[in-house]
Order: C-alpha cells, then structure tokens, then sequence
C-alpha cells in the first residue's frame, strides 16, 4: 500500500533537489551577463569558466582534488552548525592539524601505512580539541562561541607555524617551509595524470560515516534536537552540556582530519605560511548543503568546480577571478533563500493534490 | 433577517505541504453577535481565521465584507478593514510594556523618537474606555496570562477592530479570568463589536455565544442557533458520532507512596519565596489534583520535581530515592513522565517532525534501539501505532510538529508522555486546547493508568476537568498549600474558588494530613 503523506514528503524532497539546481542555473545566467558586460572575449571566458575544468585530466582532477578538501571542512562545519553552535574553528583546526600531521610525518619514523594514519589521527584529534574549547568556554562561561572560536583561530595557526618554521624548517629550501615529508608518511596518488589522492577515499568513507552518525545514531539524534530546540531536548532529558561538547568535538575531528589529509596528499613539504581558508569554505558548503551531510559532497564539488572555473578564466582572459567571487555570492543567497521559488512549489503541489483527489 | 457582516464562501485552503485544511469552508457573521466557531483539533478553524486576518492566502474561495467582495492581503491590510485577532499562541513583545505593546506598529510620530508619554496616554484611554484593570506600565513579562490575553485583545481595539477574532482565548484562562474575560465581552458586544470566538469548550459557548458554525475535516457542517442545539448534538456533529462523554470513574484503590515531597523551598533571584515549604505524597493508583490561580506556586512545584530546577530547599523522593539530586534523564528513567505546561518551547520541538517528537525520551531505550544505532524500522511502527491511538490527524510521521493544529502538537506530548513504562506522571495542562472528543480520551487514559498502579499529579487551570478526574485535591495559594481534601464528593467549585484566592485556609493539621 502507497502512503500519501509519504508521497508528499518526497516531492518535498524533489522540489528541494529542483530549487537546487534552479538557483544555480539563474546564477549561471547572471554571470553570463556580468561577463559580457566586463570582458573583451565573453565567450572564451565563459567557455573557459564552464568547460575549463573538464579541458583536461590536470585539471579535472583539481576539482576533485579541491572537492575532497571542502567535504571534510564541509562535513565539519555542518555537524557544529547542526548543534545550533557558530563554531568557526574548523578554520584553525584544519591549520593546526596539518601542521601537526607533517610535524608528526617529519618527527616520528614510522613504517607506511602506519605512518599517515597515526599522522591522520593526531591531526584529527588537535581539531577536535581546538573545536571543543569554544564549546566549553560557552558551556562554563557563557562565552560565545563565534568570537571565541575565531580568535583562538590565530593562537593556534600562529602556535603551530612557529614550530614548522624553526624546528622543522628546512634551511635548504628555497622559501619557507619545513623539510620533505618522508615518502612512508605521504597518502599516495591513485589516478594517473592528476593529483587525486587516497583522500579520496577517507572521504567517502569520512562522509558515510557522518551520516550514518546523524541519522542513524543515538547521538546524532540528540545532537540535532539539541540544535533545534535546547528547551525541548533538555526537558527529554537529553544532557545537552554534553551534547554540545561532543558536537564540536566530533566537527573539529573531521576537520582536523580534512588538514592532514589535504597536507599528507597533496604538498612534499608543510608551507602554509597563512590560514588556507578552507574552513571558511566549510561555512558556506555547509550553509549550501543546509547542513545535511549527504549533500556536503555535492555542495563541495559544486564551489570546487566553480573554484577551478574561475582560475582558468583569470588565467586565460582577461576577467579577473574577483567576478567569481560575485558569482558565488549569488548562488549561495539563492539557495539559502527558503523562500526563493515558493510559488512554484504551491503550484506543483496543488496540481498533484488535484490529480490524485 | 440581517445581511451579513462578514461572509466567507468556499474557502480552500493548501498548506505547502499538500494539507488541505479548508476545503470549501462557508462561514458568515453578522454585525453585533458573538459568533462560536468550532471543530476538532484540526478541523481547520485556525486556518480559515488566519485567512480571514490575511496570514495565509486562500487557495480559492470569496470574502464578502458589507455584502462587498473584498480580498485581505496582510494583517495590516486586516486591521485596516476593522479585524483583529487574538492568536491562540501569544504575540506579544515580553521585555515592553502595556502601554508599548498596545501602540506598537502605530506609535504616534514626533521625529525620530517616540513619544513616550503619547504612548501612555494613548495606552491609558483605550483602557479606560473599556475599562479593563490593567496598569499599562507593567511589563508583559511580569503579567499573568489573563491579563496578557487582555492586552492582546486591547491592541486589537486601539486599531479599531470592529470584528474581533478570539483564537481560543479560554484554554489558557483559570475560571476567574474566564468569568471576567466573558464580562468583558459582553460589554463590547453591547458596544457593537462583532466577535468571533473559537473555543473547545462548549459550556463556555452556551454561555456567550449567539450562533454556532461546526465545522468538521475542513468543511462546514452547520450554523446553528446556540440556544437551540445542546452540547452533546454539538459534539456530535463535530465529531460525526455520538460520544460518550462519561468517565464512569471507580473508587481509587492507592497503594504504596510513589513520590513524596518535603518541605520544598524554591525562592527567586531577589531571594523572594515562590513556595513555602511544601508538603504531600502521592499513591500509587491514585490521582491527586492540584488547583489555584496561575502564578501560586504550581509552575515551581512541578519544575522542581521534574528536574527541570533545583529547589532552594527540601527534598522530592520518587520510590524513596531523591531527584533533586539527580538528572533529568536519571528522573525519568526512575519512570516519571511529565507533560509540561508549555507545548511549544519545552513539549515539542516544532521543527522537527511527529516522529523526533514521539521518541525524544524513548529514543536510547533498548525497545527503540539497539547499541549506538536507532532501530529504524521498530521507531517507525512504534510511531504509527502511537499516531493511530492518539488520533494525531497529520499525513505521515515525518510532519514538522509546527504544521499540526494547536490540539494536535498536544496529542504528540500526551502520546510520548503516556507510553513507557510508567511509574509516575506529572500531568500539567494535560489537556490544554484538545477537542471533546480527544479530551475525554486522554481522561480515559489517565483514569486506565491509574487503575494500573501509576501515581498521578494533575495541574489543571480547569476546575471542572480536576473535581472529575482527581480522588483527592490540593489548594495552592501563595507558594503554599492552602487546603487538601481527602475526596472530593463534599467539595464545590464556589468553596475551592475561596481557598484559591486565599480568603480561606485550612489549619496546618488539616493540611498535614496529606504527607501523612
Ligand atoms: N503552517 C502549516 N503548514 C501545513 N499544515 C498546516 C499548517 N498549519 C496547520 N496545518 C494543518 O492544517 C490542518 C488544520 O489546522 P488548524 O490549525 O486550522 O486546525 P484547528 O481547527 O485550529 O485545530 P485546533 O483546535 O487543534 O487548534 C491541520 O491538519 C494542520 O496539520
Ligand atoms: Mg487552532
């Protein structure tokens, strides 16, 4: 027997999907026109924003190399965010742990295997505890978490760069960075022709995970009533001090694990010299993917791809990669929009509602 | 016969969801009655008044005002065109005054700032030109809910609302307020105010009402004369069937104490006493009521004891063991179930659906899940059985809380809070804004309960749902208890209505004799 309510949940479901890509559409219209506004060839630089990702193997396998970073900064953010905590950690974190991931390939000789995985480790477990520090200063002081979390940011970005920058420099090199990370420690790359690494599949298995956690799990449970509805969740009994705790930690982990693997995968030597702003992205694949961990890929592909657009642009015409900038803008408020195309949907709604009786 | 004031016909009504909730509704009004308009939860009577007042957009359908067609495109719109609306929720500014939430949005003008003493003034007219006892200075927080009610209806006045919309105004009203509120109707009635008043409670409507609209599953069923139709044909019409509303109640037979509660002390921040050391036990198999005017000590009583604060003073024990000690999980794990007094920010979370709501306190059982994991597929069919039982009216489980009717997000906390296993259950308001028909079901329930063993404490603001329900009754007042009484076959609602507004006190003797 075929349940009506669960009919309309679906549609609600495939009008989610529609709107999606619906916005995206109407910002890629958008920016067509922003193009032949500013560009002397709009058409190359369009052809160059749209299809530059898919002209090569390379740089196809940039987005995807992109994409894996900002599903794990993605996935971070989201899990905080759904515990109603504005948690910008995942920015530190992903610094620090990678620090700590090539401090730990440099400093302690293990055999492969081995190697990336304990590096991995300690590096996830840093973002958790950098995570968890707003978490508990709001917890015990009140203190809010946004402010809290942004500053440590620049404790321990400026903590752990100091370590890689005299300890483990490399005096050798030709700019400043630390010494080559050993080959026993690196993930190995798995597609000929591009950079894409193991990660690939940490992420995969990072992103199932999440969401078998969220919505499968005990914890997620309460972790997501908690973000709803504190009052409600406590007066369940749900130990919400707890709950927040967890959350954050869980978030930095996964960031903190996005840190070493980007590093571990993708660099022979630890050089950022800068925060790398991928937690920030994280922020906006999060709020792309409205928090739902199933479409944290999706949403990091989408900004990876655009990302990777937007180089060849700048790179082949004369359109600066500050349009993207703009362009991003755009399809981000559509889609955080919830009421963009709401007359729409009544209409599907009551078409189907007419035809079924 | 009188043209009509107001005339609705055919309304439809499609929420984004794909609900209908008003399917060809017609409903009319003329000038000067106090018109009742009622249904089962979910019937779809807020719905066809939030389209009259211009929150939702009808789907089709016409509005005649005057004879005229007329469409209401906001609230503004609304009041423009003389509505106004009292929500069944509160909309009021908590941290402003009287006086600011009734001007609020048509504050007079000087420049930039607001004209503080013009607010007063004009806040201070309207109150003595229908002479309500409020002191427009106070600050919404600090007012007892019938008074907030008054307020609500005053700031529909001051906009000239020639039409007023009561989203029912009783079901958050003790019977001294309600008394007054009706007062105060009929005089706006003899004003020439047109009032539409919705409200599950039928005496109340044989009471005020001119004329009757029943609607049931989003249509009109009828329009009646009040004084020609009896409660039990309304009742009947709503529902489609007869009900019984006898409760066919049998002596208690209490057993062991369940919970016991000592000396409970629980003062404020300015150290002021909101209960006084606080006395009684409670029996298995047994229900025992607890009355007073809102603001006396209830609210306290049953936050301590739930857990969801910790007393100053005293103990609560639950089976000899003590709560204030513990969690709210360790509580309730104890098997104390508690359906608290505010659905909508402690009972429900209203974004999340039916079934998050149903298993909020069941989800880590070993029935719901097994090891770390949910067990889906038995949270699934324990979901559907509840929402089959308690006649949740939604489309599936997976419905946010916040698209049900306001009786129905009741039957979601009443459903979760009634299945366990039950030792203990603290039944605040249980059933607040609920229709006859569910109403006397959870009643049912609660007397079934009891016949199996649980201990049950009922708060309720309505007297007449306690002196039925309850084997023995405590008076509050002032943070204390004013009286017990053993049965209730010798008490009337004009004796306890003394005890609750404190002109009468038993002796401490006869007080103890319920922590004997
Ligand atoms: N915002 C909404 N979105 C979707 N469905 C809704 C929404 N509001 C109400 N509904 C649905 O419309 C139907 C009618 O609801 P309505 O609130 O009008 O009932 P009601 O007659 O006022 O009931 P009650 O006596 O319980 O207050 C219900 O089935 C409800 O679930
Ligand atoms: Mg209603």
């Amino acid at each position: 027997m075929k349940d009506p309510g669960q009919n309309k949940i679906s549609l609600e479901n495939r009008f989610e999907a529609l709107r999606f890509f619906c916005a995206i559409g109407i910002a890629i219209l958008l920016s067509f026109v922003i193009i032949i506004l500013v560009s002397r060839e709009p058409f190359t630089a369009l052809r160059n924003l749209f299809l530059g990702p898919l002209s090569s193997m390379r740089r196809f396998g940039n987005v995807v190399e992109l994409a894996i970073t900002l599903t794990f900064s993605g996935l971070a953010v989201a899990v905080m965010f759904s515990a109603n905590q504005f948690n910008m950690g995942a920015e530190g974190s992903f610094y620090a742990a990678g620090a700590v991931a090539a401090m730990t390939a440099l400093g302690l000789p293990l055999p492969p295997v081995i190697h990336p995985l304990f590096a991995i480790l300690l590096g996830g477990l840093t973002g958790a505890v950098i995570c968890a520090i707003p978490a508990l200063l709001k917890a015990k002081w009140g203190a809010s978490e946004l402010v809290s979390s942004l500053m440590l940011n620049y404790v321990f970005f400026y903590f752990t760069r100091y370590f890689c920058n005299t300890v483990f420099k490399d005096p050798d090199s030709g700019y400043v960075s630390t010494y080559l990370l050993p080959l026993t420690a690196k993930l190995p790359r798995i597609i000929g022709g591009t950079r894409i690494h193991l990660g690939l599949f940490i992420v995969i298995a990072v992103t199932l995970l999440t969401v078998i956690f969220i919505k499968r799990t005990r914890w997620g449970y309460a972790l997501i009533q908690t973000g709803r509805s504190p009052g409600f969740a406590g007066y369940s009994g749900i130990n919400t001090s707890w709950v927040l705790i967890y959350s954050q930690l869980l978030g930095g982990f996964i960031a903190g694990v996005g840190g070493s693997v980007e590093v571990l995968g993708m660099y022979d030597r630890f050089q950022w010299q800068n925060l790398p702003g991928y937690g920030f992205d994280g922020v906006i694949v999060a709020i792309l993917a409205r928090n739902r961990p199933a479409w944290v890929p999706v949403a990091a592909f989408l900004l990876s791809y655009i990302r990777i657009g937007a180089d060849r642009m700048s790179t082949a015409t004369d359109v600066t990669s500050e349009m993207i900038a703009i362009i991003q803008g755009i399809i981000i408020m559509l889609v955080a929009a919830q009421a963009f195309m709401s007359r729409q949907r009544q209409k599907m709604l009551i078409k189907e509602i007419r035809s079924h009786g | 016969m009188a043209e009509d004031l107001l005339r609705m016909e055919g309304i439809v009504k499609i929420y984004s969801n794909g609900v209908v909730a008003n399917n060809g509704v017609d409903f009319s009004v003329k000038a000067g009655e106090i018109h009742a308009l009622v249904g089962e939860n979910g019937a779809g009577k807020t719905t066809l008044m939030k389209i009259l007042f211009g929150i939702e957009e009808a789907t089709s359908g016409n509005l005649l005002l005057n004879g005229l067609r007329e469409t209401i495109k906001s609230p503004i719109d609304a009041i423009q065109k003389g509505l106004g609306m009292v929500h069944q929720h509160f909309m009021l500014i908590e941290s402003m005054t009287v006086a600011e939430n009734i001007v609020l949005g048509m504050e007079p003008e000087t420049g930039l700032l607001l004209n503080q003493k013009k607010i007063l003034s004009d806040a201070r007219n309207i109150i003595e030109k229908y002479n309500f006892p409020i002191n427009p200075q106070d600050r919404i927080r600090d007012l007892p809910t019938g008074t907030r009610q008054k307020v609500e209806i005053l700031k529909a006045l001051f906009r000239n609302a020639r039409i007023l919309i009561l989203d029912e105004p009783t079901s958050v009203l003790t019977p001294q307020e309600t008394t007054e509120l009706f007062e105060q109707l009929k005089t706006l009635k003899n004003l020439g105010h047109t009032i539409i008043f919705i409200s599950h409670k039928l005496n109340e409507i044989k009471e005020i009402c001119d004329r009757i609209t029943i609607m049931r599953n989003a249509a009109t069923v009828g329009v009646y004369e009040v004084a020609k139709i009896s409660q039990q044909e309304i009742s009947s019409l709503m529902v489609g069937k007869d009900i019984d509303l006898n409760l066919n109640k049998t002596p208690a037979r209490p057993g062991e104490t369940a919970l016991r509660v000592r000396d409970l002390v629980v003062t404020d921040i300015n150290k002021r006493r909101l209960l006084e050391s606080v006395s009684f036990r409670l029996r298995r198999g047994e229900i025992l009521g607890i009355v007073g005017v809102e603001g006396n000590g209830q609210r306290e009583l049953v936050e301590s004891i739930t857990g969801l604060r910790k007393p100053e003073g005293g103990k609560v024990e639950l089976w000899g063991k003590d709560l204030t000690s513990l969690s709210i999980k360790g509580i309730r794990r104890l098997g104390l179930a508690h359906i608290p007094q505010d659905r909508m920010s402690k009972g429900a979370a209203l974004t999340s659906s039916i079934k998050e709501n149903l298993i909020s306190v069941a989800y880590d059982s070993p029935e719901l899940s097994r090891g770390p994991l949910l067990n889906l597929k038995k949270i699934d069919r324990w979901c559907r059985d509840l929402i089959r039982d308690y006649q949740i009216k939604a489309s599936s489980p997976e419905v946010p809380v916040k698209m049900l009717s306001g009786g129905n997000i009741q039957k979601v906390v009443v459903a979760r809070e009634f299945s366990g296993d039950l030792g203990c259950i603290i039944a605040d308001q249980p059933t607040r804004g609920i229709d006859v028909g569910a109403a006397s079901f959870i009643h049912h329930k609660l007397l079934a309960l009891r016949d199996s063993g649980a201990a049950i404490l009922l708060i309720s603001a309505d007297l007449s749902e306690v002196m039925e329900l309850s084997d023995s009754l405590l008076v509050m007042f002032g943070g204390r208890l004013a009286a017990y009484f053993e049965s209730l076959s010798s008490v009337t609602e004009e004796e306890l209505g003394l005890y609750m507004l404190g002109l009468k006190r038993q002796s401490d003797e006869e007080i103890k004799r319920c922590s004997a």
